[in-house]
Protein backbone atom coordinates (compact mmCIF):
# COMPACT_ATOMS: atom_id res chain seq x y z
CA UNK A 1 0.00 0.00 0.00
CA UNK A 2 1.52 3.29 -1.02
CA UNK A 3 0.32 6.84 -0.79
CA UNK A 4 -0.05 8.88 -3.95
CA UNK A 5 -0.36 12.64 -3.86
CA UNK A 6 -2.90 13.77 -6.44
CA UNK A 7 -1.99 17.26 -7.75
CA UNK A 8 -5.61 18.30 -7.24
CA UNK A 9 -6.79 16.30 -4.21
CA UNK A 10 -3.65 15.80 -2.13
CA UNK A 11 -2.30 12.56 -0.62
CA UNK A 12 -4.58 9.54 -0.93
CA UNK A 13 -4.25 5.75 -0.69
CA UNK A 14 -3.01 4.17 -3.92
CA UNK A 15 -6.17 2.03 -4.07
CA UNK A 16 -8.07 5.17 -5.14
CA UNK A 17 -5.97 5.36 -8.29
CA UNK A 18 -5.49 3.39 -11.45
CA UNK A 19 -1.94 2.90 -12.66
CA UNK A 20 -2.05 3.68 -16.37
CA UNK A 21 1.58 2.96 -17.23
CA UNK A 22 4.89 4.44 -18.26
CA UNK A 23 4.66 7.82 -19.93
CA UNK A 24 5.95 7.59 -23.46
CA UNK A 25 5.58 9.55 -26.66
CA UNK A 26 2.92 8.36 -29.08
CA UNK A 27 3.93 8.12 -32.74
CA UNK A 28 1.76 9.86 -35.30
CA UNK A 29 -1.01 7.32 -36.05
CA UNK A 30 -1.19 8.46 -39.66
CA UNK A 31 2.53 8.13 -40.32
CA UNK A 32 3.53 5.15 -38.14
CA UNK A 33 4.07 1.74 -39.72
CA UNK A 34 2.27 -1.22 -38.10
CA UNK A 35 5.64 -2.29 -36.58
CA UNK A 36 6.20 1.15 -35.04
CA UNK A 37 2.67 1.21 -33.70
CA UNK A 38 3.05 -2.26 -32.15
CA UNK A 39 6.34 -1.21 -30.60
CA UNK A 40 4.54 1.77 -29.09
CA UNK A 41 1.76 -0.49 -27.78
CA UNK A 42 3.83 -3.38 -26.44
CA UNK A 43 7.43 -2.46 -25.66
CA UNK A 44 8.01 -0.67 -22.35
CA UNK A 45 11.31 0.23 -20.75
CA UNK A 46 10.26 -1.46 -17.46
CA UNK A 47 13.15 0.06 -15.47
CA UNK A 48 14.26 -0.95 -11.99
CA UNK A 49 14.84 2.73 -11.31
CA UNK A 50 13.02 6.06 -11.33
CA UNK A 51 10.18 6.01 -13.83
CA UNK A 52 7.80 8.65 -15.11
CA UNK A 53 4.29 7.28 -15.17
CA UNK A 54 0.69 8.26 -15.75
CA UNK A 55 -1.82 7.62 -12.98
CA UNK A 56 -5.58 8.24 -12.95
CA UNK A 57 -7.54 9.31 -9.86
CA UNK A 58 -10.32 6.79 -10.37
CA UNK A 59 -12.13 7.23 -7.04
CA UNK A 60 -11.52 10.96 -6.77
CA UNK A 61 -11.26 13.83 -9.21
CA UNK A 62 -11.02 11.40 -12.17
CA UNK A 63 -8.11 13.23 -13.70
CA UNK A 64 -4.86 11.97 -15.18
CA UNK A 65 -1.49 13.16 -13.87
CA UNK A 66 2.23 12.40 -14.00
CA UNK A 67 4.07 10.51 -11.22
CA UNK A 68 7.79 10.01 -10.70
CA UNK A 69 8.16 6.76 -8.78
CA UNK A 70 11.07 4.46 -8.00
CA UNK A 71 9.98 0.99 -9.07
CA UNK A 72 12.15 -0.84 -6.52
CA UNK A 73 11.30 1.11 -3.36
CA UNK A 74 7.94 2.50 -4.58
CA UNK A 75 9.05 5.91 -3.30
CA UNK A 76 7.30 8.80 -5.10
CA UNK A 77 9.42 11.93 -5.44
CA UNK A 78 7.08 14.05 -7.50
CA UNK A 79 3.52 14.20 -8.80
CA UNK A 80 2.50 16.89 -11.23
CA UNK A 81 -0.27 17.84 -13.56
CA UNK A 82 0.16 16.33 -17.01
CA UNK A 83 2.04 18.21 -19.70
CA UNK A 84 -1.18 18.72 -21.71
CA UNK A 85 -2.82 20.43 -18.72
CA UNK A 86 0.19 22.69 -18.18
CA UNK A 87 0.09 23.63 -21.87
CA UNK A 88 -3.58 24.57 -21.52
CA UNK A 89 -2.74 26.79 -18.57
CA UNK A 90 0.13 28.35 -20.50
CA UNK A 91 2.64 27.40 -17.81
CA UNK A 92 4.92 25.13 -19.80
CA UNK A 93 5.84 24.45 -23.42
CA UNK B 1 13.33 -12.86 -37.90
CA UNK B 2 10.18 -13.70 -39.79
CA UNK B 3 12.06 -16.20 -41.92
CA UNK B 4 13.03 -18.22 -38.85
CA UNK B 5 12.59 -21.86 -39.73
CA UNK B 6 10.21 -23.63 -37.42
CA UNK B 7 10.68 -27.34 -36.96
CA UNK B 8 11.64 -27.39 -40.58
CA UNK B 9 14.91 -29.19 -40.24
CA UNK B 10 16.95 -26.07 -41.05
CA UNK B 11 18.98 -24.67 -38.16
CA UNK B 12 17.79 -21.29 -36.88
CA UNK B 13 20.18 -18.42 -37.45
CA UNK B 14 20.06 -17.33 -33.83
CA UNK B 15 21.74 -20.37 -32.30
CA UNK B 16 25.44 -21.15 -32.88
CA UNK B 17 26.09 -24.86 -33.32
CA UNK B 18 27.75 -26.62 -30.43
CA UNK B 19 29.33 -30.02 -30.39
CA UNK B 20 27.11 -32.70 -28.89
CA UNK B 21 29.25 -35.39 -27.26
CA UNK B 22 28.90 -38.87 -28.70
CA UNK B 23 27.04 -41.33 -26.47
CA UNK B 24 30.28 -43.13 -25.62
CA UNK B 25 31.54 -40.10 -23.70
CA UNK B 26 30.67 -40.35 -20.04
CA UNK B 27 28.10 -37.64 -19.40
CA UNK B 28 28.58 -37.45 -15.64
CA UNK B 29 31.82 -36.21 -14.21
CA UNK B 30 32.31 -39.40 -12.26
CA UNK B 31 36.01 -38.76 -11.72
CA UNK B 32 35.35 -36.03 -9.17
CA UNK B 33 32.63 -37.79 -7.25
CA UNK B 34 33.31 -39.31 -3.89
CA UNK B 35 32.12 -42.82 -3.23
CA UNK B 36 29.03 -41.64 -1.46
CA UNK B 37 28.02 -39.07 -4.07
CA UNK B 38 25.39 -38.97 -5.42
CA UNK B 39 23.02 -40.54 -2.96
CA UNK B 40 20.31 -42.74 -4.41
CA UNK B 41 17.06 -42.10 -2.60
CA UNK B 42 14.93 -45.16 -1.84
CA UNK B 43 13.23 -46.80 1.11
CA UNK B 44 16.20 -49.16 1.40
CA UNK B 45 18.77 -46.35 1.39
CA UNK B 46 16.75 -44.47 3.98
CA UNK B 47 16.75 -47.60 6.16
CA UNK B 48 20.47 -48.33 5.80
CA UNK B 49 21.35 -44.67 6.26
CA UNK B 50 19.30 -44.66 9.43
CA UNK B 51 21.24 -47.65 10.73
CA UNK B 52 24.66 -46.11 9.95
CA UNK B 53 23.74 -42.64 11.15
CA UNK B 54 25.79 -40.94 8.44
CA UNK B 55 25.00 -37.54 6.97
CA UNK B 56 23.48 -37.48 3.51
CA UNK B 57 25.78 -36.00 0.86
CA UNK B 58 24.92 -32.52 -0.40
CA UNK B 59 22.44 -32.54 -3.29
CA UNK B 60 24.64 -30.37 -5.48
CA UNK B 61 28.24 -29.28 -5.23
CA UNK B 62 30.09 -25.99 -5.21
CA UNK B 63 32.50 -25.42 -8.09
CA UNK B 64 35.11 -22.93 -9.18
CA UNK B 65 34.05 -20.84 -12.15
CA UNK B 66 35.48 -22.24 -15.38
CA UNK B 67 36.82 -19.64 -17.83
CA UNK B 68 34.41 -20.89 -20.48
CA UNK B 69 31.28 -22.97 -20.87
CA UNK B 70 29.33 -24.18 -23.91
CA UNK B 71 26.11 -22.79 -22.46
CA UNK B 72 25.55 -20.24 -19.70
CA UNK B 73 22.05 -20.13 -18.20
CA UNK B 74 21.12 -17.02 -16.22
CA UNK B 75 18.73 -17.82 -13.39
CA UNK B 76 18.73 -20.94 -11.20
CA UNK B 77 14.98 -21.30 -10.97
CA UNK B 78 12.91 -24.13 -12.32
CA UNK B 79 13.32 -22.94 -15.94
CA UNK B 80 17.09 -22.57 -15.81
CA UNK B 81 17.65 -25.78 -13.88
CA UNK B 82 15.26 -27.78 -16.05
CA UNK B 83 17.00 -26.48 -19.19
CA UNK B 84 20.36 -27.54 -17.76
CA UNK B 85 18.99 -30.91 -16.66
CA UNK B 86 17.48 -31.75 -20.08
CA UNK B 87 20.59 -30.49 -21.88
CA UNK B 88 22.60 -33.00 -19.87
CA UNK B 89 20.13 -35.89 -19.75
CA UNK B 90 18.55 -35.69 -23.23
CA UNK B 91 21.49 -34.37 -25.25
CA UNK B 92 24.64 -35.13 -23.23
CA UNK B 93 25.66 -31.45 -23.17
CA UNK B 94 27.21 -31.03 -19.74
CA UNK B 95 29.67 -28.14 -20.08
CA UNK B 96 26.90 -25.89 -18.79
CA UNK B 97 26.79 -23.27 -16.04
CA UNK B 98 23.66 -22.09 -14.27
CA UNK B 99 24.24 -18.68 -12.63
CA UNK B 100 22.06 -17.05 -10.01
CA UNK B 101 22.56 -13.85 -8.09
CA UNK B 102 20.79 -15.42 -5.12
CA UNK B 103 20.19 -19.08 -4.36
CA UNK B 104 18.54 -22.02 -6.14
CA UNK B 105 14.79 -21.48 -6.38
CA UNK B 106 14.86 -18.15 -4.54
CA UNK B 107 12.77 -16.22 -7.05
CA UNK B 108 9.44 -17.04 -8.59
CA UNK B 109 10.18 -20.78 -8.48
CA UNK B 110 10.06 -20.72 -4.69
CA UNK B 111 7.37 -18.07 -4.31
CA UNK B 112 4.52 -19.40 -6.46
CA UNK B 113 1.47 -21.22 -5.13
CA UNK B 114 2.64 -24.53 -6.64
CA UNK B 115 -0.42 -25.16 -8.80
CA UNK B 116 0.02 -27.32 -11.92
CA UNK B 117 -2.67 -27.48 -14.62
CA UNK B 118 -3.19 -27.62 -18.39
CA UNK B 119 -6.72 -26.20 -18.78
CA UNK B 120 -5.71 -23.26 -20.97
CA UNK B 121 -7.63 -21.38 -23.63
CA UNK B 122 -5.58 -21.43 -26.84
CA UNK B 123 -4.69 -24.73 -28.55
CA UNK B 124 -1.00 -23.69 -28.42
CA UNK B 125 -1.23 -23.10 -24.69
CA UNK B 126 -3.14 -26.31 -23.96
CA UNK B 127 -0.66 -28.49 -25.88
CA UNK B 128 2.29 -26.81 -24.21
CA UNK B 129 1.05 -27.00 -20.60
CA UNK B 130 -0.29 -30.53 -21.12
CA UNK B 131 3.22 -31.67 -22.00
CA UNK B 132 4.36 -30.04 -18.76
CA UNK B 133 1.73 -31.92 -16.74
CA UNK B 134 2.90 -35.17 -18.38
CA UNK B 135 6.51 -34.43 -17.44
CA UNK B 136 5.48 -33.52 -13.90
CA UNK B 137 3.62 -36.84 -13.59
CA UNK B 138 6.86 -38.79 -14.11
CA UNK B 139 9.22 -36.28 -12.55
CA UNK B 140 9.68 -38.00 -9.20
CA UNK B 141 10.82 -41.20 -10.94
CA UNK B 142 12.95 -39.34 -13.52
CA UNK B 143 14.79 -37.31 -10.90
CA UNK B 144 14.81 -39.94 -8.11
CA UNK B 145 13.41 -37.16 -5.93
CA UNK B 146 10.01 -36.98 -4.29
CA UNK B 147 8.33 -33.89 -5.73
CA UNK B 148 5.01 -34.68 -4.00
CA UNK B 149 2.82 -34.10 -7.05
CA UNK B 150 -0.78 -34.50 -5.97
CA UNK B 151 -3.29 -34.52 -8.85
CA UNK B 152 -6.24 -33.66 -6.68
CA UNK B 153 -8.32 -31.81 -9.28
CA UNK B 154 -8.60 -28.14 -10.15
CA UNK B 155 -11.86 -26.15 -10.05
CA UNK B 156 -12.26 -22.74 -11.69
CA UNK B 157 -15.53 -21.24 -10.50
CA UNK B 158 -17.94 -19.27 -12.67
CA UNK B 159 -20.10 -16.65 -10.98
CA UNK B 160 -21.67 -15.14 -14.08
CA UNK B 161 -22.80 -16.08 -17.58
CA UNK B 162 -19.79 -14.70 -19.40
CA UNK B 163 -17.27 -16.66 -17.32
CA UNK B 164 -19.39 -19.79 -17.75
CA UNK B 165 -19.18 -19.21 -21.50
CA UNK B 166 -15.38 -18.93 -21.32
CA UNK B 167 -15.28 -22.14 -19.23
CA UNK B 168 -17.32 -23.94 -21.90
CA UNK B 169 -14.93 -22.64 -24.55
CA UNK B 170 -11.89 -23.78 -22.56
CA UNK B 171 -13.46 -27.21 -21.93
CA UNK B 172 -14.07 -27.73 -25.67
CA UNK B 173 -10.54 -26.64 -26.65
CA UNK B 174 -9.15 -28.91 -23.93
CA UNK B 175 -11.18 -31.93 -25.08
CA UNK B 176 -10.04 -31.36 -28.64
CA UNK B 177 -6.43 -31.49 -27.43
CA UNK B 178 -7.12 -34.59 -25.34
CA UNK B 179 -6.98 -32.84 -21.97
CA UNK B 180 -9.48 -33.96 -19.33
CA UNK B 181 -11.58 -30.86 -18.55
CA UNK B 182 -15.33 -30.42 -18.22
CA UNK B 183 -17.92 -27.94 -16.97
CA UNK B 184 -19.79 -29.08 -13.86
CA UNK B 185 -22.71 -27.63 -11.89
CA UNK B 186 -23.06 -26.47 -8.27
CA UNK B 187 -24.17 -29.89 -6.98
CA UNK B 188 -21.09 -31.61 -8.35
CA UNK B 189 -18.93 -28.80 -6.91
CA UNK B 190 -20.51 -29.30 -3.49
CA UNK B 191 -19.64 -32.99 -3.67
CA UNK B 192 -15.99 -32.21 -4.44
CA UNK B 193 -15.65 -29.37 -1.92
CA UNK B 194 -18.28 -29.77 0.83
CA UNK B 195 -17.14 -26.67 2.69
CA UNK B 196 -17.90 -24.34 -0.20
CA UNK B 197 -20.98 -22.15 -0.04
CA UNK B 198 -22.73 -23.14 -3.28
CA UNK B 199 -26.11 -21.71 -2.28
CA UNK B 200 -27.70 -18.86 -4.24
CA UNK B 201 -27.83 -16.69 -1.09
CA UNK B 202 -24.37 -15.25 -1.67
CA UNK B 203 -23.26 -12.03 -3.29
CA UNK B 204 -21.79 -13.90 -6.24
CA UNK B 205 -23.63 -17.25 -6.47
CA UNK B 206 -21.63 -20.07 -8.06
CA UNK B 207 -23.17 -21.06 -11.39
CA UNK B 208 -20.71 -23.76 -12.33
CA UNK B 209 -17.06 -24.62 -12.58
CA UNK B 210 -14.43 -25.79 -15.01
CA UNK B 211 -13.28 -29.08 -13.50
CA UNK B 212 -9.82 -30.26 -14.48
CA UNK B 213 -9.01 -33.58 -12.70
CA UNK B 214 -5.29 -33.78 -13.72
CA UNK B 215 -4.58 -30.40 -12.11
CA UNK B 216 -3.16 -30.25 -8.64
CA UNK B 217 -0.33 -29.06 -6.44
CA UNK B 218 3.31 -30.02 -6.11
CA UNK B 219 6.15 -29.18 -3.75
CA UNK B 220 7.89 -26.42 -5.68
CA UNK B 221 11.13 -26.48 -3.65
CA UNK B 222 11.47 -30.21 -4.32
CA UNK B 223 11.12 -29.59 -8.06
CA UNK B 224 13.90 -26.98 -7.98
CA UNK B 225 16.17 -29.13 -5.81
CA UNK B 226 15.44 -32.26 -7.83
CA UNK B 227 16.39 -30.57 -11.10
CA UNK B 228 19.48 -28.99 -9.50
CA UNK B 229 20.60 -32.36 -8.15
CA UNK B 230 19.86 -34.12 -11.44
CA UNK B 231 21.85 -31.53 -13.39
CA UNK B 232 24.72 -31.56 -10.90
CA UNK B 233 25.02 -35.37 -11.00
CA UNK B 234 25.39 -35.12 -14.79
CA UNK B 235 28.20 -32.56 -14.55
CA UNK B 236 26.42 -29.20 -14.83
CA UNK B 237 27.91 -26.43 -12.66
CA UNK B 238 25.43 -24.53 -10.51
CA UNK B 239 26.88 -21.22 -9.33
CA UNK B 240 24.82 -19.51 -6.65
CA UNK B 241 25.54 -15.95 -5.48
CA UNK B 242 27.04 -15.22 -8.91
CA UNK B 243 25.38 -12.17 -10.37
CA UNK B 244 25.55 -11.39 -14.08
CA UNK B 245 26.63 -7.77 -14.44
CA UNK B 246 26.99 -7.63 -18.21
CA UNK B 247 26.84 -9.70 -21.38
CA UNK B 248 29.54 -9.35 -24.04
CA UNK B 249 28.33 -9.02 -27.62
CA UNK B 250 30.66 -8.75 -30.61
CA UNK B 251 29.28 -8.18 -34.11
CA UNK B 252 25.76 -9.17 -33.09
CA UNK B 253 26.90 -12.37 -31.44
CA UNK B 254 27.22 -13.31 -27.77
CA UNK B 255 30.77 -14.06 -26.61
CA UNK B 256 30.43 -14.31 -22.84
CA UNK B 257 29.09 -12.90 -19.60
CA UNK B 258 30.57 -10.67 -16.91
CA UNK B 259 29.79 -11.79 -13.39
CA UNK B 260 30.63 -10.69 -9.87
CA UNK B 261 33.09 -13.64 -9.79
CA UNK B 262 34.76 -12.92 -13.12
CA UNK B 263 34.22 -13.29 -16.84
CA UNK B 264 32.96 -16.45 -18.52
CA UNK B 265 33.30 -17.02 -22.26
CA UNK B 266 30.26 -18.69 -23.81
CA UNK B 267 28.72 -18.80 -27.29
CA UNK B 268 25.19 -19.33 -25.91
CA UNK B 269 23.57 -17.40 -23.07
CA UNK B 270 20.01 -18.26 -22.02
CA UNK B 271 17.93 -15.71 -20.12
CA UNK B 272 15.84 -17.80 -17.72
CA UNK B 273 15.10 -15.04 -15.25
CA UNK B 274 11.73 -13.89 -13.99
CA UNK B 275 11.38 -10.37 -12.66
CA UNK B 276 14.76 -9.36 -14.07
CA UNK B 277 14.10 -10.53 -17.63
CA UNK B 278 14.08 -7.01 -19.07
CA UNK B 279 17.21 -6.00 -17.15
CA UNK B 280 19.19 -9.00 -18.46
CA UNK B 281 17.84 -8.52 -22.00
CA UNK B 282 18.74 -4.81 -21.85
CA UNK B 283 22.39 -5.90 -21.39
CA UNK B 284 22.43 -7.10 -25.01
CA UNK B 285 20.09 -4.39 -26.25
CA UNK B 286 17.08 -6.66 -26.85
CA UNK B 287 13.90 -4.88 -25.77
CA UNK B 288 11.32 -7.17 -24.23
CA UNK B 289 7.59 -6.31 -24.23
CA UNK B 290 7.35 -7.00 -20.51
CA UNK B 291 6.01 -5.18 -17.47
CA UNK B 292 7.03 -6.51 -14.05
CA UNK B 293 4.29 -6.72 -11.43
CA UNK B 294 4.54 -8.21 -7.93
CA UNK B 295 2.16 -11.05 -7.11
CA UNK B 296 1.41 -11.72 -3.46
CA UNK B 297 0.50 -14.93 -1.70
CA UNK B 298 -0.26 -15.96 1.87
CA UNK B 299 -0.44 -19.10 3.98
CA UNK B 300 -2.50 -19.94 7.08
CA UNK B 301 -1.77 -22.04 10.12
CA UNK B 302 -2.11 -25.80 9.47
CA UNK B 303 -5.43 -27.54 10.12
CA UNK B 304 -6.77 -31.02 9.45
CA UNK B 305 -7.15 -31.71 5.73
CA UNK B 306 -10.61 -30.66 4.52
CA UNK B 307 -9.98 -29.21 1.05
CA UNK B 308 -9.26 -31.86 -1.56
CA UNK B 309 -9.14 -29.71 -4.68
CA UNK B 310 -7.55 -26.51 -5.92
CA UNK B 311 -10.26 -23.84 -5.99
CA UNK B 312 -9.99 -20.73 -8.15
CA UNK B 313 -12.41 -17.85 -8.52
CA UNK B 314 -11.69 -15.20 -11.10
CA UNK B 315 -14.62 -13.03 -10.03
CA UNK B 316 -13.46 -13.04 -6.41
CA UNK B 317 -9.77 -12.77 -7.40
CA UNK B 318 -8.61 -15.63 -5.23
CA UNK B 319 -7.22 -19.15 -5.46
CA UNK B 320 -6.72 -21.58 -2.63
CA UNK B 321 -5.36 -25.05 -2.01
CA UNK B 322 -4.40 -27.04 1.08
CA UNK B 323 -0.89 -28.42 1.39
CA UNK B 324 -0.09 -31.87 2.71
CA UNK B 325 0.93 -30.12 5.93
CA UNK B 326 -2.59 -28.71 6.25
CA UNK B 327 -1.85 -25.06 5.56
CA UNK B 328 -4.15 -23.17 3.21
CA UNK B 329 -2.15 -21.43 0.47
CA UNK B 330 -3.80 -18.38 -1.07
CA UNK B 331 -2.99 -16.29 -4.09
CA UNK B 332 -4.72 -13.36 -5.71
CA UNK B 333 -4.27 -10.91 -8.57
CA UNK B 334 -1.01 -9.14 -9.24
CA UNK B 335 -0.42 -5.79 -7.55
CA UNK B 336 -2.14 -3.02 -9.51
CA UNK B 337 1.05 -1.17 -10.47
CA UNK B 338 4.37 -2.21 -11.99
CA UNK B 339 7.11 -2.69 -9.39
CA UNK B 340 10.22 -4.69 -8.49
CA UNK B 341 9.31 -4.54 -4.80
CA UNK B 342 8.58 -7.82 -2.99
CA UNK B 343 6.96 -6.22 0.05
CA UNK B 344 3.57 -7.45 1.15
CA UNK B 345 0.62 -5.15 1.78
CA UNK B 346 -2.20 -5.21 4.33
CA UNK B 347 -4.59 -4.31 1.54
CA UNK B 348 -3.85 -7.64 -0.12
CA UNK B 349 -4.56 -9.70 3.02
CA UNK B 350 -7.77 -7.79 3.75
CA UNK B 351 -9.16 -8.28 0.26
CA UNK B 352 -8.08 -11.90 0.19
CA UNK B 353 -9.73 -12.70 3.52
CA UNK B 354 -12.96 -10.98 2.47
CA UNK B 355 -13.12 -12.93 -0.75
CA UNK B 356 -12.20 -16.34 0.58
CA UNK B 357 -14.85 -16.04 3.30
CA UNK B 358 -17.48 -15.52 0.64
CA UNK B 359 -16.51 -18.95 -0.72
CA UNK B 360 -15.90 -20.76 2.58
CA UNK B 361 -17.46 -18.90 5.51
CA UNK B 362 -16.52 -21.69 7.94
CA UNK B 363 -12.80 -20.86 7.91
CA UNK B 364 -13.29 -17.39 9.41
CA UNK B 365 -11.34 -18.26 12.57
CA UNK B 366 -8.20 -19.39 10.74
CA UNK B 367 -5.15 -17.18 11.08
CA UNK B 368 -2.75 -16.11 8.36
CA UNK B 369 0.81 -17.11 9.26
CA UNK B 370 2.78 -15.20 6.66
CA UNK B 371 2.58 -13.52 3.29
CA UNK B 372 5.15 -12.85 0.60
CA UNK B 373 5.47 -11.59 -2.96
CA UNK B 374 7.20 -12.70 -6.13
CA UNK B 375 7.81 -10.89 -9.41
CA UNK B 376 5.80 -11.66 -12.54
CA UNK B 377 6.92 -10.54 -15.99
CA UNK B 378 3.64 -9.80 -17.75
CA UNK B 379 3.58 -9.83 -21.55
CA UNK B 380 0.87 -8.11 -23.63
CA UNK B 381 -0.81 -11.44 -24.52
CA UNK B 382 -0.07 -13.40 -21.31
CA UNK B 383 1.96 -15.94 -23.29
CA UNK B 384 5.71 -16.40 -22.75
CA UNK B 385 8.61 -15.27 -24.93
CA UNK B 386 10.76 -18.25 -25.89
CA UNK B 387 13.48 -18.93 -28.40
CA UNK B 388 15.93 -16.91 -30.45
CA UNK B 389 16.41 -13.14 -30.33
CA UNK B 390 18.02 -10.69 -32.77
CA UNK B 391 21.37 -11.24 -30.98
CA UNK B 392 22.90 -14.54 -32.08
CA UNK B 393 23.45 -16.89 -29.16
CA UNK B 394 21.22 -14.94 -26.78
CA UNK B 395 18.13 -17.05 -26.12
CA UNK B 396 15.06 -16.09 -24.14
CA UNK B 397 12.83 -18.12 -21.85
CA UNK B 398 11.03 -15.23 -20.18
CA UNK B 399 7.75 -13.36 -19.85
CA UNK B 400 6.01 -16.07 -17.87
CA UNK B 401 3.66 -13.79 -16.02
CA UNK B 402 1.79 -15.96 -13.55
CA UNK B 403 2.22 -19.25 -15.48
CA UNK B 404 5.96 -19.86 -15.06
CA UNK B 405 6.17 -22.62 -12.53
CA UNK B 406 3.60 -24.84 -14.28
CA UNK B 407 5.66 -24.63 -17.46
CA UNK B 408 9.07 -25.42 -15.94
CA UNK B 409 9.61 -28.97 -17.26
CA UNK B 410 8.31 -28.44 -20.79
CA UNK B 411 10.23 -25.17 -21.14
CA UNK B 412 13.44 -26.85 -20.04
CA UNK B 413 12.87 -29.70 -22.46
CA UNK B 414 12.11 -27.37 -25.38
CA UNK B 415 14.93 -24.91 -24.68
CA UNK B 416 17.39 -27.81 -24.39
CA UNK B 417 16.24 -29.10 -27.78
CA UNK B 418 16.60 -25.62 -29.31
CA UNK B 419 20.15 -25.29 -27.95
CA UNK B 420 21.23 -28.79 -28.95
CA UNK B 421 19.71 -28.90 -32.44
CA UNK B 422 19.62 -25.21 -33.34
CA UNK B 423 15.99 -25.67 -34.39
CA UNK B 424 12.97 -24.15 -32.69
CA UNK B 425 10.74 -27.03 -31.50
CA UNK B 426 7.19 -26.91 -32.82
CA UNK B 427 5.73 -26.78 -29.30
CA UNK B 428 7.23 -23.31 -28.61
CA UNK B 429 7.22 -21.96 -32.16
CA UNK B 430 4.28 -19.61 -31.59
CA UNK B 431 5.88 -18.05 -28.49
CA UNK B 432 8.71 -16.28 -30.37
CA UNK B 433 9.72 -12.69 -29.68
CA UNK B 434 9.03 -11.64 -33.28
CA UNK B 435 5.28 -12.17 -32.85
CA UNK B 436 4.86 -8.77 -31.20
CA UNK B 437 6.32 -6.84 -34.13
CA UNK B 438 4.42 -9.01 -36.59
CA UNK B 439 1.09 -8.90 -34.76
CA UNK B 440 0.72 -12.67 -34.11
CA UNK B 441 -0.28 -12.53 -30.46
CA UNK B 442 -1.31 -15.72 -28.63
CA UNK B 443 -4.01 -14.37 -26.32
CA UNK B 444 -3.96 -16.42 -23.13
CA UNK B 445 -5.45 -13.97 -20.65
CA UNK B 446 -8.75 -15.86 -20.72
CA UNK B 447 -7.04 -18.74 -18.92
CA UNK B 448 -5.58 -16.58 -16.16
CA UNK B 449 -6.63 -17.92 -12.79
CA UNK B 450 -7.80 -14.50 -11.65
CA UNK B 451 -8.04 -11.06 -13.19
CA UNK B 452 -4.72 -9.24 -13.49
Amino acid sequence: MIQVSCPWCGPRNSSEFRYVGESKGRPDPNAATPEEWRRYLYVKSNPADWATETWYHRAGCRRFFAVERHTVSNEIRETRRPAAQLRLEGGAP
Amino acid sequence: MSDQPVGSGVPARGVPAIRIPTPTASPNGSRNTKARYPAKYSALSLFTHGLRGRDWPRMWRRHELRPSYDVVIVGAGVHGLATAYYLASNWGITNVAVLDKGYVGGGGSGRNTAIVRANYLTPEGVRFYDRSVKLYENLAADLNFNVMYSQRGHLTLAHNDSSLRTMRWRAEVNKLEGVDTEVIGPDAIKELVPYMDTSDETRYPILGALYHPPGGIIRHDAVNWGYARGADIRGVHIHQETEVTGIDVEAGRVTGVQTTRGRIAAPIVVNCTAGWATLISDMVGVKMPIITHPLQAAVTEPVKVFLNAVVVSGTLHVYVSQTDRGELVFGASTDPYASYSTRGSLEFTEELAGHILELMPSISKMRVLRQWAGLCDITPDFSPIMGITPVEGFLADVGWGTYGFKAGPVSGEAMAELIATGRTPEIIASFDLARFAEGRLVGEKGAAAVGH
